[in-house]
């Protein structure tokens, strides 16, 4: 498994099991293959209802819970977005 | 003119006299009509034009355009005032309020809507929704249909389950897929206008209540100009107006209806208590039960409605983001479509069977079959769903 250090030194979790989360659960149309890093999910077509599964399987596959103050449209912008956010839960 | 005449001709209207001649115009026409507007399950004429006459119609358009510009809580009490005297007529005036507060939350950065609301104050326009979709249950997230624009005019073809009054209204406000390549949730809402559409049939309304308000469904071709296609996205108008705005208005009629119910009741009870003074009469406790019943639901809505103009009035859209506010306008709609039922129900059982017959002055039998209407019109194991899925990722603060 690839980890890639941020500034600090400590290791970013791996996009790709954020990718393929939103991808089985995130109800985008068209699936979400191509979703880079980046990609505007809410422009992709993630609608709030569905930030309730993509947050659940995310707590459940790193063991984490996302805190109140979390739950909000910043978070879910990005993949790049969740992974700085999981990163620091994780650590 | 005089300084005096022009302030007080810019003054808003008394809302106690608007409420008083509400109530004027549910006993002289909403009431004298109630019973065959119901039996006939027809469009109550008579009493959507009282309405018409008393301006009411732009009751919710701002003062700049010739409207009396009251606000959501005063609405939701003309919807109330109404429901006392015909539920069918009060749930066309409440629906016509939905779609004009998504004009005025909504339009008035177009010059196109701007014209359209002074017009709609002008000749008072009745204006319905087409917003539910064959094949799509009750999703109002998800669209089939789409608007397809040629330079500046769109057509758009929808096959509509229901359409309440859509006969009888002059535009409807027709939700559909931003275009033909859009995907199934990013939705606009267009304006299509008397003369500019056809309407075929697809089915009939003969329900147990709410007879009245004539809600056939219909496949509807439109077409027009791009103008009338309104400018913000449909999650938007939903969250911010046509959510919120719509639970407001039903559960302030259904408040009406359980309110008439219960002032039958209590007429009934008085009607016993004069033959025994000094001895409460049988449904006497339960009518102080029925009663406290009724201030709940009251209460439960005019405290979200004060929420809501509160939000309004701020001016921060972000506060419909979150899920808190959406939570707590369907907990409105669960509630208030269960206490509708409870509340009749109680009261058929003071007035026994002079409730129960059709003919006595204390019949229950409209206000009953209307109340059941409630808890379907987006039916409560939906909406329970979603607030259950909501309240995963939402907590609130006490």
């Amino acid at each position: 498994m690839n980890a890639t250090s941020n500034s600090t030194g400590t290791p970013q979790v791996e996009t790709q099991a954020i990718r393929d989360i939103i991808i089985q659960h995130g109800r985008l149309p068209g699936g979400g293959a191509h979703l880079t890093d980046e990609t505007d999910l809410y422009g992709a077509g993630l609608t709030s209802l569905a930030t309730v599964g993509v947050m659940l399987a995310l707590e459940e596959h790193f063991d984490i819970e996302f805190p109140e103050s979390k739950l909000n449209r910043a978070t879910f912008r990005s993949v790049s977005a969740l992974a700085t956010l999981i990163t620091e839960l994780v650590g | 003119m005089s300084q005096l005449t022009a302030v007080m001709q810019d003054a808003p209207p008394d809302f106690d006299d608007v409420l008083r001649q509400v109530h004027a115009l549910g006993r002289d026409v909403l009431a004298i009509h109630a019973g065959d507007v119901d039996r006939d399950a027809r469009f109550p004429a008579a009493s959507i034009a009282a309405l018409k006459e008393a301006k009411l119609l732009s009751a919710y358009v701002p003062r700049e355009y010739g409207g009396m510009g009251l606000d959501i809580v005063q609405i939701a009490r003309i919807c109330e005032g109404l429901g006392q005297y015909c539920g069918s007529s009060a749930m066309i005036y409440a629906m016509h309020c939905i779609q004009v507060a998504c004009v005025v939350h909504h339009g008035q950065q177009s010059a196109y809507f701007r014209d359209y609301l002074r017009q709609l104050v002008d000749e008072q326009r009745l204006m319905a929704s087409a917003t539910t979709e064959i094949g799509t249950g009750g999703d109002l997230r998800s669209s089939i249909c789409a608007v397809e624009v040629q330079g500046d005019t769109f057509s758009l073809t929808k096959k509509a389950p229901v359409i309440s009054y859509g006969e009888y209204s002059d535009e409807i406000l027709v939700t559909c897929r931003r275009s033909p390549e859009a995907p199934a949730n990013e939705q606009v809402q267009v304006m299509i206008r008397r003369g500019e559409y056809e309407a075929v049939p697809l089915s009939n309304w003969d329900t147990l209540g709410f007879r009245g308000t004539c809600s056939s469904g219909f496949t509807v071709t439109a077409h027009g100009h791009t103008d009338q296609i309104l400018p913000t996205g449909f999650d938007e108008i939903l969250s911010q107006t046509m959510h919120p705005y719509s639970h407001l208005v039903w559960g302030a009629l259904w408040s009406g209806i359980a309110a008439d119910a219960v002032n039958r009741a209590r007429a009934f009870v008085r009607q016993e208590a004069r033959k025994t003074p000094g001895v409460l009469p049988p449904g006497a406790s339960r009518l102080a039960d029925v009663n406290q019943l009724l201030q709940e639901m009251r209460h439960n809505v005019y405290s979200l409605a004060r929420e809501y103009l509160a939000l309004l009035t701020s001016e921060c859209p972000e506060a419909f983001n979150g899920f808190g506010f959406s939570i707590r306008t369907n907990n409105l709609k669960l509630s208030c479509s269960k206490r509708i039922v409870d509340v009749v129900s109680e009261t058929m059982l003071i007035c026994g069977i002079s409730g129960y017959r059709n003919d006595s002055k204390f019949s229950l039998s409209r206000q009953l079959r209307d109340a059941y209407g409630a808890a379907i019109m987006v039916n409560n194991d939906r909406i329970s769903k979603l607030n259950a899925t909501m309240l995963l990722a939402h907590k609130e603060e006490y």
